[in-house]
């Protein structure tokens, strides 16, 4: 294989993975706190929509990404409001809010089905994407791949480095020893849920926006489940998670390059590919079951109530 | 002693406390002063832990003053106590697991304590002070138990405390860590700094403090110097008028071999759990085998080993036998049958089903007793059945259709382990017996054990309660790390070897 086939490669591989690492990113940290929160689908839905009308209609791109956020921290409210002030069952809060999201989207975007849209368009950084290889993958991209760069960077450094690290880890470990401590466990929740609805909200207009420029129903793909899967399959680390995200993305590449190159597998069975290996990878991975129970969260998926 | 009020620390005047239902803390006073190790004793339930929680912040008092080294003050959250010098260490530790020493303590300490790295020489400097090894970047996962203890410790000596409340601190520990954990509370008290130790261990209390308030039914029953008390004085102290407190019981050497654990391995897929290796032991009828041990070591798992919960391959069922007959095996409810009865660790939840009636629970595990025929469950003969346990054991109780999970622990025990008695087992496997009870109850539950070893049932019981043990047992063992300890006639070994024997100091028991 040529160096420009790999290069396309690479680049095609962030690409594609760089909204399952948006919406995997905002679970992580969601997780990390001992929320479960299932709605990652209709969360990134329902911004990719919204993110979508708002840019085709003032014709800024830019103002889209924000509301699209905000779409998605919306969606994230109603289940914190329901699964964290409540105490209603996460799971199946989870669950309704991805239904209600992919139902809501395809209400809301049935006139806007099709409609052309000059999405974000890639930004040569000078001299650096002329790096051969990794130039054009790394520094040839649209301004939202940039942005995911230093949102991983930023995440990993505060989850591994700083003190809200810690708080976030004490609160998903044990939250009534960490209300003891002084913590605000209901708060701490609270806004690592709606950090997860704004980053699945970013991802869906990454894909609305940058991707492919159009909104089509139910366009996300699955990508909000695999995501589920891949921070539990990642063991919650977030080097994992950048390496699963960007594997599902080579994985969906290499569908197409084979097809491209005529090797006769049936197209749905090529199709399956990157769900399958970024599982199976992913599951190889975390089988040292030790080092699993250190990064997760013990109270994941439980509801808790302050004040006893 | 005689307390100068410039030397005064601590002073609570009446310090009063009501919860509906119960006076919990009736006009307490309590004087500590500097450098003084004071113990506070009594029964659980006598208002020990309300009024630990007024003093730390926890709650308020309904009336009654808190004067801090000469000063009225109105201690609001636990943050004011830590601000004035109050240190508190529970008996359930607040520590994560998944993180490090340092960050346990940089977490509690606050942001401007500064991060783990820089705090990790200061924890290194005051464990080395006071005798406790710590490694800052250890995870706490994989400490001990009494290291958690030290973090916790270490964690309130960080701060500038000048007095240290802990709460029932020995029970978790060995009776070496017990010693070296006065050893460290000694150096502290020797700087000034002051220690309420709370404790129902007369043997402690009378080596370690300086001065005792003794609470009784939530009022002080009285003050003494300990070490001038015999442990009878204080119990008489601590419940009154109570018989059996001075009980000892003759051993017996027990008949035929009723349980045989034979070569018993169990690999634990927890991997924060413990596995059992090769573990040997016998129970013969009309004994009592007593297993000592520090909680995590295996206890839970032999428990559940032995009682069904946990069931080894058909291949592997010869490991446990009862009367010679395979069961390692069969489902709890088989054994049940087969004349066994246990009574596990956890009360709400596995002993009983909370949100059931005392009736219904006593049903739970007595069906072969009669209760059920022709698929009918027989009301009469159930509602007799608990009204029985509950006049026999002394359950304080409205009545027998009151919920479990609404009894006091200690209650709550009474009434399964009576559950449990009253079906004549000929086997009966008892995870902590009488924790939570308290003294007077506990004799009641000696005394029917007792009752049933004489009438020739094979008893097993697991506990950390080296004194209880060495009370109702005859013979004795040790759990440590998953292994088991040669077991020796309680007349021929001491609480030194015991002692050992829980830290692991024993030779390969599969080869005895």
């Amino acid at each position: 294989m040529d160096l420009d086939l790999i290069s396309n490669i690479l680049y095609a591989m962030v690409r594609c993975g760089t909204p399952l690492l948006l919406v995997a990113l905002g679970e992580l940290v969601c997780e990390k706190t001992g929320v479960l929160n299932l709605g990652q689908e209709g969360m990134m839905l329902f911004g990719a929509v919204i993110g979508f009308i708002v840019a085709f209609s003032t014709g800024s791109l830019w103002l889209g990404v924000l509301l699209a956020c905000l779409a998605g921290i919306l969606l994230a409210a109603l289940f914190a409001l329901v699964a964290l002030g409540c105490q209603a069952n996460q799971v199946a809060t989870g669950l309704a809010l991805t239904i209600f999201g992919i139902g809501l989207s395809a209400f809301v975007g049935s006139a806007w089905v099709g409609k052309p849209l000059t999405g974000f368009e890639p930004l040569a950084i000078p001299l650096l994407s002329d790096i051969p290889l990794i130039g054009h993958m790394l520094f040839n991209q649209d301004v939202l791949v940039y942005l995911s760069f230093a949102l991983f960077a930023l995440i990993t450094w505060a989850l591994l480095k700083s003190r809200l690290g810690l708080i976030l880890q004490a609160v998903g470990e044990n939250p009534n020893a960490a209300s003891a401590m002084g913590l605000p466990v209901m708060r701490v929740r609270t806004l690592a849920v709606l950090f997860g609805g704004a980053m699945a909200g970013m991802a869906g207009a990454y894909l609305s926006l940058a991707y492919t420029p159009m909104w089509a129903q139910n366009m996300s793909a699955g990508r909000g489940w695999i995501a589920l899967a891949l921070v539990v399959f990642a063991s919650w680390r977030v080097l994992r998670v950048l390496l699963g995200a960007y594997l599902f993305g080579l994985a969906s590449i290499l569908h197409l390059v084979a097809q491209g190159i005529g090797i006769s597998i049936p197209a749905n069975l090529l199709a399956m590919l990157p769900y399958v290996a970024t599982i199976v990878v992913l599951v190889l991975l975390s089988r040292d079951a030790v080092r699993t129970r250190l990064y997760a969260p013990v109270s994941l998926g439980q509801p808790w109530r302050g004040g006893h | 002693m005689p307390h100068s009020a410039s030397s005064l620390r601590l002073e609570l005047r009446a310090i009063t406390k009501r919860y509906p239902g119960t006076l919990a803390n009736d006009r307490i006073d309590l004087r500590i002063s500097a450098g003084e190790i004071h113990a506070l004793l009594g029964e659980n339930g006598a208002g020990k832990s309300t009024l630990m929680k007024i003093i730390y912040g926890v709650t308020a008092p309904d009336s009654g003053e808190v004067v801090w080294q000469g000063q009225r003050v109105q201690v609001r959250d636990p943050a004011q106590a830590r601000a004035l010098g109050i240190g508190m260490v529970f008996q359930h530790f607040s520590l994560f697991e998944t993180l490090t020493v340092a960050e346990n303590i940089a977490l509690a300490l606050g942001r401007d304590a500064g991060t783990p790295k820089q705090l990790e020489p200061k924890i290194r400097e005051v464990s080395q002070r006071y005798g406790m090894g710590l490694e800052p970047e250890r995870l706490v996962h994989s400490l001990s138990i009494g290291e958690r203890q030290r973090v916790e410790i270490v964690r309130c000596l960080m701060q500038d405390i000048r007095l240290l409340i802990l709460d029932e601190p020995t029970s978790v520990l060995t009776p070496q860590e017990v010693d070296e954990l006065f050893v460290t509370l000694r150096a502290l008290a020797a700087e000034g700094c002051s220690i309420l130790f709370i404790s129902h261990k007369l043997g402690e209390v009378r080596a370690l403090c300086d001065s005792a308030t003794v609470l009784r039914g939530g009022r002080v029953a009285g003050a003494c110097v300990p070490r001038e008390c015999s442990d009878l004085q204080l119990a008489r102290l601590m419940v009154g008028d109570a018989e059996g407190l001075e009980a000892s019981y003759p051993k017996a050497s027990g008949g035929l071999t009723r349980l045989r654990v034979d070569d018993l391995s169990w690999h634990n897929l927890d991997p924060f759990g413990t596995s059992l290796d090769r573990l040997r032991l016998e129970v013969r009828s009309g004994e009592i085998v007593g297993i000592a041990g520090v909680a995590g070591n295996g206890q839970d798992e032999l428990l559940a080993l032995l009682s069904g919960e946990t069931r080894l391959p058909r291949g592997e069922r010869e490991r446990i036998t009862l009367d010679q007959q395979p069961i390692a095996n069969l489902h709890p409810d088989v054994r049940r049958r087969l004349g066994m009865a246990f009574v596990p660790a956890e009360r709400l939840g596995h002993g009983a089903v909370p949100d059931m009636s005392l009736a219904d629970n006593a049903l739970l595990s007595s069906f072969h007793q009669g209760l059920v025929g022709h698929g009918m469950v027989r009301r009469g003969r159930v509602e007799a059945l608990a009204e029985n346990i509950v006049r026999r054991f002394g359950v304080k109780t409205p009545d027998i259709h009151t919920l479990a999970r609404s009894l006091s622990g200690g209650n709550l025990q009474k009434f399964i382990l009576g559950r449990e008695v009253m079906q004549q087992p000929t086997l009966l496997v008892a995870a902590h017996p009488t924790w939570g009870v308290d003294v007077g109850a506990a004799a009641t539950i000696h005394r029917e054990l007792i009752a049933l070893r004489d009438a020739g049932a094979a008893i097993l019981v697991i506990s950390e309660d080296l004194d209880e043990l060495f009370q109702i047992s005859d013979r004795l063992g040790a759990l440590c790390s998953g292994r088991l300890s040669p077991l020796k006639a309680t007349a021929h070994t001491t609480l030194t070897e015991v002692g050992r024997w829980m830290a692991g100091e024993f030779d390969n028991p599969a080869a005895a």
